[in-house]
């Protein structure tokens, strides 16, 4: 019995810890419940984030929290989700509950969202996706969805290599977490572009989108396979783990092997410049102003376009030295 | 008895073989060992270097469960130790200094030695579950993991910072005479002292080694405290790995991995006698696993399944109810046939 | 079979003052097996509606085992149980419980966080509307409570009240389902004496309401106190059943402990004028007003080097928790403890093996045997822990050590690196010996040391003890078996609901009849 009271008094400090941990990544989580004035001036948001996995996650959330600030007419709640769906729903239920003006979030994965996306539908609240989208036979269960397309970064990565590069290419791809929309979009627009070409995928493998498993899948690769010649990467994290493997190999990035990866975080944009990765396709984690003007837009009552696609660039090495200075993530 | 004590790594050390062999058919270079820039290269050196940290974690794993303990919050340990580390050196005037580097080992290793220390005050002072305990701990560690670092992956440049993980020293990676060099140094310590045999005292009748004098609280707390230093030393080695101390992902399941290396490696969950050589083939089994699922060119789809039905194979061998069932099943067989 | 077996007389017993109402509860010819154990033999048992019916019998007697055959959780070999005339096999513990037979252990069985009234009416909540009632809940609970005589509110928590009252809300639990068959398995074990006096009270009600009472304890006194009936059981046979006033208590000991009612057996001292002491010898240890609440009324005792003080009593007399204070397993709240006439303090076993005084267990597979380490690992575990882990016995002294208490005492098989749980009983018990010899102790307190152990080893362990005796040591010998105390003592020391009652010189004229006579009735006189 004792046990019960200790084990309450532990999730509760847990729960604190928790809480503490939260604001603390959030910087300015605000739990205030005055919405449902849509009247008034100030739009309050509830955004859902995913959690902190990637340098690209921590960018995208930085953008967001500066954009959708008080100044620019904005209440935001934010909430991180630590990549967790029930968690992710939780926090939807809880912005509906308060009467926000707008929800917003990218979803942890794609399918399971019907159920609550109906009761933001049901209380007039508009949903705008972020970043990923969800997986519905209903598509008026959101307003909108604001994001990079990832077949399309895929198949640029591909076009680039087949352009720029020999005709005839050993690939191994490093494929982000299994199942997740970026991996198999990213997978089929690169394989679309080397189609019909002599590149061939020699071997293919996850990474999890992390540093750490790039690196321990591409030294797997390095001990079954003489002949690599370029590495595509999911991200850019996967493909600074590779830079690694190679480099403990005892060849040299970029130039032995050739690298080609997508998201064109800072350090994926630094490896670029240092010669160590070839071709970073960029994906856009700047998401705050196309979302704030679509929720003004919504919250007005106008028409919005049901898919906004973010304007993605991509860099060569020469390109990525001009632009680096100026990056602000 | 030698009988037994075969029995116990018999089936284990057959897997890793089974493993590598699979491996090698594949690919018949595999385990060829070449020399690079002075140092040596070849998948046997990546599986070293690989099963650095969870060699380290379960390691320390092992004496705790000897003591009828757990430890579930090795995971979070490794998260904070890495976080604490980088975050220093990001922080320092002179990230890439040596002096920089030694600190940052220093601080976090004393971090996790204090968090060792709280697991080992809730178990063996406050007689709280050691499941319960760690729970703590590992729920509420990836949170000030977070804290620390910000939300944000820190990366950091500091060359000597991460030789720990990538250097080499004498041709070997640093790592990986590290993580084997403590296993060796706690190897040796356990069974040359009598810490070994009071350890499995109180693992398997606490109460009449209570009676018996061994001084139980102060040796479960010491396990506890080794295994928060250890995780937070495999902690370093995960950070030094990637230079990016990522509050999430670093050490994530580390927990699971070491207790499984450590039921593989024949000792038993309910405590008492254990075997850290046991141990090391177990840690060498499941970073062998990841190796071949690359090499084996096992599809992302079934990595997951690949992993368990190897784990699976290798417990359900070293069942000895099952190998007692089969035994008798073959042996009726060979009745029934003899009646035909 | 039936013919081999003396003791067991269901028949044969002729109720004096039979009583005018059938048996509610009948039990006849029950066995019980356990591997390679015979824990109950053809045992009858019978229980009456409206009495309290005393259940007697030392430690492994069958007392456990029987409610458990009756509640169904051991499964019988043979016998037949009927309840209310019907012939009846429970599932367990909670089929009992439905069909009118509830069981309230020593350990109270609830939830201290809950409210009383939740603890109550647990697994009998009235609903309503598809959710509990809890008005109805508090309301049903306090026509219990008051049946008790209790007068708390339902609404309190559990926790907030003292263990006899804790105990007496399980009592009404039990009562919830309507019992008529209550069985309570040392309820008074925690409890103080006017807790006892209130206890009795509400069995003393119940017991007018018509409910039948199975009652086990081992204080005599509140036996006498309570019971109308006594049943006696010794090494799972029946021995005898008997309306308490025709069983007086001195042959209520006699039965339990040997079985017959005028016990005669033994009885010859071997040890007295063998060790005269000194006249100016001083006392190794003194206690001085020792005692533990619940445990052991505080006492005086002075132990002498090279005397053997035997203690004797029932079990649950408080023989192993006077042992236990003296070797700090249990912390003394009252009374000092002198060493060479200085006080000292013993609150850790370590304490004491500092102050070279060691303790066997009498549950040796508890509180001693560590069954996956060998032989040799067990002899030095007591050393090697009085040395720390750091500092390990060095291998050839180890080895010398082990070899040597090995050979003095006979151990078999003579190899160190067997696995102690591979021994047998007796072996077992040389080697925990030979843990505790080898600390060197100049008081060694032996607690049951012979029990369950083949004939060959009991006589060697009592020879080693006489032995060391003479060599110097203080030895305190526990034992069931009068015979033994009567054969190893200088001084017997009579322990009796958990109070010294005497302390006698072990002379000629004293045996084991004379023993019983003061563990009955608690006079040194005769």
């Amino acid at each position: 019995m004792k046990r019960q009271t200790f084990l309450r008094t532990g999730l509760a400090t847990l729960s604190i810890a928790a809480m503490a941990a939260m604001s603390a990544c959030a910087g300015s989580d605000s739990s205030g419940s005055e919405g449902g004035g849509s009247g008034s001036e100030t739009i309050t948001i509830g955004f859902s984030q995913v959690g902190a996995e990637s340098g690209w996650r921590a960018a995208n959330t930085k953008d967001i929290q500066d954009t959708l600030t008080e100044e620019n007419g904005f209440k935001l709640s934010f909430s991180d989700a630590q990549q967790k769906q029930e968690n992710q729903i939780q926090a939807l239920r809880s912005y509906i509950a308060q009467g926000v003006d707008v929800l917003a979030f990218s979803p942890v994965v794609e399918t399971g969202w019907d159920a609550v996306l109906q009761e933001a539908k049901s209380a007039n609240i508009p949903v705008i996706l972020t970043d990923r989208a969800v997986d519905t036979t209903d598509d008026t269960l959101f307003a909108s969805f604001i994001g990079s397309d990832f077949i399309e970064e895929g198949q640029r990565a591909g076009d680039w290599v087949v352009e720029n590069l020999d005709k005839d290419l050993k690939v191994v791809e490093l494929q982000g977490t299994t199942g997740s929309a970026p991996a198999i979009d990213r997978k089929e627009g690169f394989g679309k572009a080397i189609e019909g070409t002599d590149i061939e995928i020699i071997d293919s493998q996850t990474g999890d989108f992390t540093r750490a498993g790039g690196k321990q899948v591409m030294e797997g690769f390095l001990n079954s396979h003489d002949d690599i010649d370029l590495v595509f990467a999911h991200n850019d994290d996967m493909g600074l783990g590779a830079i690694e493997a190679i480099e403990a190999a005892g060849k040299k990035p970029g130039e032995d092997i050739k690298i080609v990866t997508i998201d064109a975080v800072k350090d994926g944009m630094q490896a670029l410049v240092d010669g160590k990765i070839n071709y970073i396709v960029e994906c856009n984690p700047l998401l705050g102003e196309d979302l704030a003007e679509i929720a003004k837009k919504v919250v007005a009552g106008e028409s919005v376009e049901k898919r906004i696609v973010v304007e993605d660039a991509a860099f060569t090495q020469d390109e990525a030295a001009e632009v680096l200075a100026d990056r602000t993530y | 008895m030698t009988r037994i004590y075969k029995h116990r790594l018999f089936w284990p050390a057959i897997a890793l073989l089974a493993l590598l062999l699979a491996c090698t058919i594949k690919r018949p270079d595999i385990l060829g060992i070449s020399v690079l820039d002075g140092h040596l290269f070849g998948a046997p050196i990546d599986i070293l270097r690989n099963s650095s940290p969870l060699l380290l974690v379960a390691v320390g794993m092992t004496l705790v469960i000897a003591t009828r303990g757990i430890d579930l919050s090795v995971g979070a340990t490794v998260a904070i130790s890495g976080a604490v580390a980088l975050t220093f050196i990001a922080s320092s005037a002179n990230p890439g200094s040596a002096g920089t580097a030694v600190g940052a080992v220093i601080v976090a290793l004393g971090l996790c030695l204090i968090l060792g220390a709280f697991n080992g005050v809730l178990v063996a002072n406050f007689g709280i579950q050691p499941i319960v305990a760690t729970l703590i701990l590992m729920t509420a560690g990836r949170g000030v993991a977070m804290l620390i670092t910000n939300g944000q992956i820190t990366t950091v440049n500091s060359a000597p910072f991460s030789k720990l993980a990538s250097g080499y020293v004498l041709g070997l990676p640093v790592a990986a005479i590290i993580a084997y060099g403590v296993f060796a140094v706690v190897a040796l310590v356990v069974r040359r002292t009598a810490l070994g045999m009071l350890l499995e005292a109180v693992g398997i009748n606490p109460e009449a080694s209570r009676l018996s004098g061994v001084k139980s609280r102060t040796l479960v707390f010491t396990v506890y405290v080794l295994c928060g230093l250890l995780s937070g030393l495999a902690g370093l080695i995960f950070a030094g790995n990637t230079m990016a101390a990522d509050a999430n992902n670093a050490g994530l399941f580390i927990e699971l991995d070491a207790i499984l290396a450590v039921v593989i490696g024949g000792t038993s969950l309910a405590g008492g006698k254990f075997n850290l050589a046991g141990t090391m083939i177990g840690v060498l089994i499941i970073t062998t696993l990841s190796l071949a699922v690359t090499v084996l060119g096992v599809s992302p789809l079934v990595t997951s399944l690949f992993k368990a039905i190897v784990v699976i194979a290798v417990t359900l061998m070293m069942s000895t109810r099952l190998r007692a069932m089969l035994g008798s099943l073959r042996e009726r067989r060979r009745y029934q046939e003899v009646g035909a | 079979m039936i013919d081999s077996t003396p003791m067991s007389r269901t028949e044969e017993i002729t109720v004096q003052h039979s009583p005018t109402t059938k048996p509610i509860v009948q039990m006849a010819g029950i066995s019980v097996e356990f591997p390679g154990v015979k824990a109950l033999d053809n045992v009858g048992f019978r229980l009456f509606p409206g009495e309290v019916h005393a259940l007697m019998g030392e430690n492994g007697a069958g007392k456990s085992t029987l409610i458990k055959a009756l509640t169904g959780v051991n499964p019988i070999a043979s016998g037949t149980i009927t309840v209310n005339g019907n012939d009846t096999r429970f599932t367990g513990p909670a089929d009992a419980r439905e069909r009118g037979i509830s069981t309230v252990y020593q350990e109270v069985n609830l939830c201290t966080n809950l409210t009383v009234a939740e603890n109550i009416m647990l697994g009998s909540e009235p609903r309503r509307f598809g959710g509990l009632d809890w008005r109805t809940m508090r309301r049903q609970a306090q026509t219990y409570l008051e049946r008790m005589g209790l007068k708390i509110d339902p609404a309190s928590s559990l926790g907030s009240h003292s263990l006899a009252v804790q105990q007496l809300v399980a009592i009404s639990r039990a009562m919830v389902v309507d019992a008529k068959v209550l069985i309570l398995d040392e309820p008074t074990s925690s409890l103080d004496t006017d807790e006892v006096a209130q206890l009795f009270e509400v069995m003393r009600k119940l017991r007018d309401d018509g409910v039948a009472i199975l009652f086990v304890s081992h204080f005599l006194d509140q036996i006498y106190a309570i019971a109308d009936r006594i049943t006696v059981l010794r090494n799972g046979q029946l021995v005898e059943e008997r309306e308490k006033d025709q069983l007086p208590q001195r042959e209520l000991v006699s039965l339990m402990i040997a079985g017959t009612s005028d016990a005669q057996v033994g009885g010859a001292n071997e040890r007295t004028a063998a060790t005269e002491r000194a006249a100016d010898a001083e006392p190794l240890l003194q206690a001085v007003g020792l005692g533990r609440k619940g445990a052991v009324q505080p006492f005086d005792l002075d132990l002498y080097p090279g005397e053997v003080i035997g203690l004797a009593g029932l079990l649950g007399s408080g023989r192993t928790e006077l042992a236990r204070l003296f070797y700090g397993a249990d912390k003394a709240d009252d009374g000092v403890i002198k060493l060479g006439g200085k006080p000292v303090k013993l609150r850790t076993p370590r304490q004491a093996l500092g102050r070279k005084i060691a303790y066997t267990s009498e549950d040796r597979k508890g509180e001693g045997v560590v069954g996956e380490l060998t032989v040799a690992e067990n002899i030095i575990l007591g050393l090697q822990a009085a040395r720390g882990w750091i500092r390990p016995l060095p291998k050839t002294k180890a080895t010398q050590i082990v070899d040597a208490y090995i050979k003095a005492l006979g151990v078999r098989p003579a190899n160190p690196n067997a696995l102690l749980k591979n021994l047998s009983g007796g072996n077992q018990q040389k080697v925990l010996l030979a843990r505790w010899l080898a600390t060197a102790p100049k008081l060694l307190l032996l607690d049951e040391p012979t029990r369950g152990i083949d004939i060959g080893a009991k006589t060697e362990i009592m020879n080693l003890v006489s032995e060391l005796a003479e060599q110097g040591m203080s030895v305190v010998f526990i034992s069931a078996e009068l015979e033994e105390v009567l054969r190893l003592s200088d001084r017997i020391v009579v322990m009796r609901d958990h109070a010294k009652v005497a302390e006698i010189p072990s002379t000629p004229d004293v045996d084991v009849p004379r023993l019983i006579e003061i563990i009955a009735t608690g006079e040194e006189n005769k």
